[in-house]
C-alpha cells in the first residue's frame, strides 16, 4: 500500500461522485421530482372525493390513504432510475468501473432517495393536517415515511435493474415491485394508525428500522447483479 | 348415501375436490399437449432443413 | 455420485431418463390421492366443530403446501443455475413457476369455498394465511411476466433467477407481518395454530394426500421441464439425431 494508485479515486469518493452527478442532473430536470409529488398529493386529493369527507372518514383513513399514495408516488419515480443512465450509454461506463458495482448502486439509490422519498416526507404533513391528522401522529407518520421511503428506494433499485432496457417495463415494473413492498406498507401504515389510536406503536417503528438496514445491507448486491444481467 | 351428502355441507365439500381434479387435469393436459407441439415444430424445421424423407 | 449427478444434468440424457422418473412417480402419487380421497371423504370422522366441511383440509392443505415448495424449488433451482451456470437448472425453475402458480390458485380457491361456511364470508382479509397465499400469487405473476418480458433465454434466466431469491427474503417478511397486521384486527383462521393432535383416522389421510400431492407434482414438474429442455436445445445435434432417429418418437 506505499504506493497508492493515484488515478483511481477513492471508494467512497466514487460513491458521493455517483450521488452528486445525479442530484445534479435532477436539480436541472425539476419536472422529474415534482411529478411524483403533484401525483402524491393528487392521489391523496382522490380519496376524500370518493369516499366522502366527513372528519370521522377522514381521521379513519388518513394514515393508509398517505401510505399508499406516498408507495404508488415512490413507483412512479422509480422508473427514471437508470433509463436516462442506460439511453445515454453512462451505465455502461459504472459497470467498466474498477469501484465495487453495489457501492455505486448505494450512490445512485442514495440520490434517487434524496429527490423522490426526501420531498415525500417534506410534503407529507401538509396532507396530514388536511386529514385532520394531531401534530404527534404526523410525527410518527414522517418519521415511518422517511425509513419505509428508504426501504422501498432500495427495493425499487433491484426492480429497476432488472428491468431496465426493456419495453413495456413500468407496468412490469408494478408488478413485480408491489409483492415485494407489501411488507413495508403494512408495517408503515398500520404504525401511523396504532399511534392515531393512542396505542403503542414503538414496534412498528423498530421494524421498519430493521427493514431498511437490511435491506441497506442486502439489496445493493441484487441490484449491482440485476444491472450486470440487464447489460450482457 | 349419506356420506355423500356431507351433513349438509356437499356443494362445498364437492366443488373443492372437483376444482382439485380439474387443475390436476388441465396441468397434465397442458404439458402433453405443449410436448406435442414443441416436438412438431422441430420435427418440421428439422424435415424441412435435410430436404428429404 | 458427483459424476451421475453431472450426467443427469445433461440435457439428452435428461430428456431420456425424465419419462422414466416421471412414471414412477406419478402411479404410487395417483395410489396414494385416491386412498388419501376415499379415506378422507369418507372413513375419517368428522370434525366436532366443523362438521363435514373440515374435510376440505385434505385439498386444501396439500395445495398450500405445493405453493410454497415449488417456490422454494423456483428459487433454488434458480440460485444453482445462477452460481454453478447450469443449464437445466433454469428450466427447472421456468418449469417450476407456472405449475407453483396453478397450486397457489387451488390453494387460495378451496380455503375460500372453505371459508363460505365457515366465516359466512367468501374472503377473509384478516386471515393471515390466506393473504400470505395471495401476494405469493402476486409474486408468481411477476416472475412469470418477468421472464416473458425478456427475449434472450439467458438474460431472462438469469434475471428471473436474481428476482426469485430476493423473493424468498421478501415471502418470509411477508408471513410474519401479514401475522403482526392480522393481530391487529382480529384476524379469523380456519385452522387450529398447531393445534391439539389430530385424531389418527383423521391425519393419516391428510398425509397420504400431501405426499401424493408432492409425488405427482414431482411427475408433473419432470415432464413440463423435459419440453423445456426440448425447446431450448432444438437446434442443437442431439435434438436432430433424436428426430431423424426412427424410433425416436416422442
Amino acid at each position: 500500500m506505499s504506493a497508492p494508485q493515484r488515478d483511481v479515486p477513492g471508494m467512497l469518493d466514487s460513491l458521493f461522485a455517483v450521488a452528486r452527478r445525479d442530484l445534479l442532473l435532477a436539480w436541472k430536470r425539476p419536472g422529474d421530482v415534482l411529478n411524483p409529488l403533484f401525483f402524491f398529493a393528487m392521489v391523496c386529493t382522490l380519496f376524500p372525493l370518493a369516499v366522502g369527507p366527513s372528519a370521522e372518514q377522514l381521521t379513519f383513513s388518513g394514515p393508509g390513504v398517505l401510505w399508499v399514495a406516498a408507495l404508488l408516488a415512490m413507483l412512479i419515480a422509480l422508473n427514471s432510475l437508470f433509463l436516462s443512465d442506460f439511453d445515454d450509454g453512462s451505465l455502461e461506463q459504472l459497470l467498466v468501473s474498477p469501484q465495487p458495482l453495489p457501492l455505486l448502486a448505494i450512490g445512485k439509490t442514495a440520490a434517487h432517495w434524496l429527490t423522490s422519498g426526501l420531498p415525500l416526507v417534506l410534503v407529507s404533513p401538509i396532507v396530514a393536517i388536511t386529514y385532520r391528522m394531531p401534530g404527534s401522529v404526523v410525527v410518527v407518520l414522517m418519521l415511518t415515511l422517511t425509513l419505509g421511503t428508504m426501504s422501498l428506494s432500495l427495493l425499487g433499485s433491484i426492480g429497476a435493474a432488472l428491468t431496465v432496457g426493456l419495453h413495456r417495463g413500468t407496468a412490469l415494473l408494478s408488478l413485480l415491485i408491489l409483492p415485494l413492498s407489501m411488507p413495508v406498507l403494512i408495517i408503515g401504515a398500520n404504525t401511523v394508525s396504532l399511534a392515531a389510536g393512542n396505542e403503542t406503536y414503538s414496534a412498528g417503528v423498530w421494524a421498519l428500522a430493521a427493514y431498511a438496514v437490511g435491506a441497506l445491507s442486502l439489496a445493493p448486491f441484487a441490484t449491482a447483479a440485476a444491472l450486470r444481467i440487464s447489460n450482457e | 348415501m349419506e356420506g355423500v351428502a356431507m351433513g349438509g355441507y356437499a356443494p362445498y365439500v364437492w366443488t373443492c375436490f372437483g376444482l382439485t381434479l380439474l387443475v390436476l387435469i388441465i396441468n397434465e393436459w397442458r404439458i402433453r399437449v405443449r410436448h406435442t407441439s414443441v416436438y412438431r415444430d422441430i420435427e418440421v424445421r428439422i424435415k424441412a432443413l435435410e430436404g428429404h424423407e | 455420485m458427483w459424476k451421475w449427478f453431472h450426467q443427469l444434468a445433461s440435457p439428452p440424457h435428461f430428456y431420456r431418463i425424465a419419462p422414466v422418473f416421471s412414471t414412477w412417480l406419478l402411479l404410487p402419487g395417483l395410489a396414494l390421492i385416491a386412498y388419501g380421497a376415499y379415506a378422507g371423504l369418507f372413513l375419517a370422522p368428522a370434525d366436532y366443530q366443523q362438521g363435514d366441511a373440515f374435510r376440505i383440509i385434505y385439498v386444501h392443505v396439500p395445495a398450500a403446501y405445493l405453493s410454497m415448495m415449488a417456490y422454494m424449488i423456483m428459487a433454488v433451482a434458480g440460485g444453482i443455475g445462477l452460481i454453478w451456470r447450469m443449464k437445466l437448472a433454469h428450466s427447472v425453475a421456468a418449469s417450476a413457476a407456472p405449475l407453483g402458480a396453478w397450486f397457489t390458485f387451488l390453494a387460495l380457491a378451496t380455503g375460500s369455498i372453505w371459508g363460505r361456511p365457515m366465516w359466512g364470508t367468501w374472503w377473509e382479509w384478516a386471515d393471515p394465511r390466506m393473504m400470505s397465499e395471495l401476494i405469493l400469487l402476486f409474486f408468481y405473476f411477476g416472475y412469470m411476466a418477468l421472464r416473458s418480458a425478456i427475449d434472450d433465454t439467458a438474460k431472462a434466466d438469469k434475471a428471473s433467477a436474481v428476482l426469485a431469491l430476493v423473493g424468498v427474503v421478501n415471502v418470509i417478511i411477508v408471513h410474519y407481518s401479514v401475522q403482526w397486521w392480522s393481530s391487529l384486527h382480529q384476524g379469523r383462521t380456519i385452522m387450529a395454530e398447531g393445534g391439539p393432535a389430530m385424531d389418527p383416522a383423521m391425519l393419516r389421510p391428510l398425509l397420504a394426500m400431501i405426499f401424493g400431492f408432492t409425488l405427482v407434482f414431482g411427475s408433473l414438474l419432470l415432464r413440463r421441464t423435459r419440453t423445456e429442455v426440448l425447446h431450448r436445445e432444438r437446434r442443437t445435434r442431439w435434438v436432430r439425431d433424436l428426430i431423424l432417429a426412427p424410433e425416436g418418437n416422442s
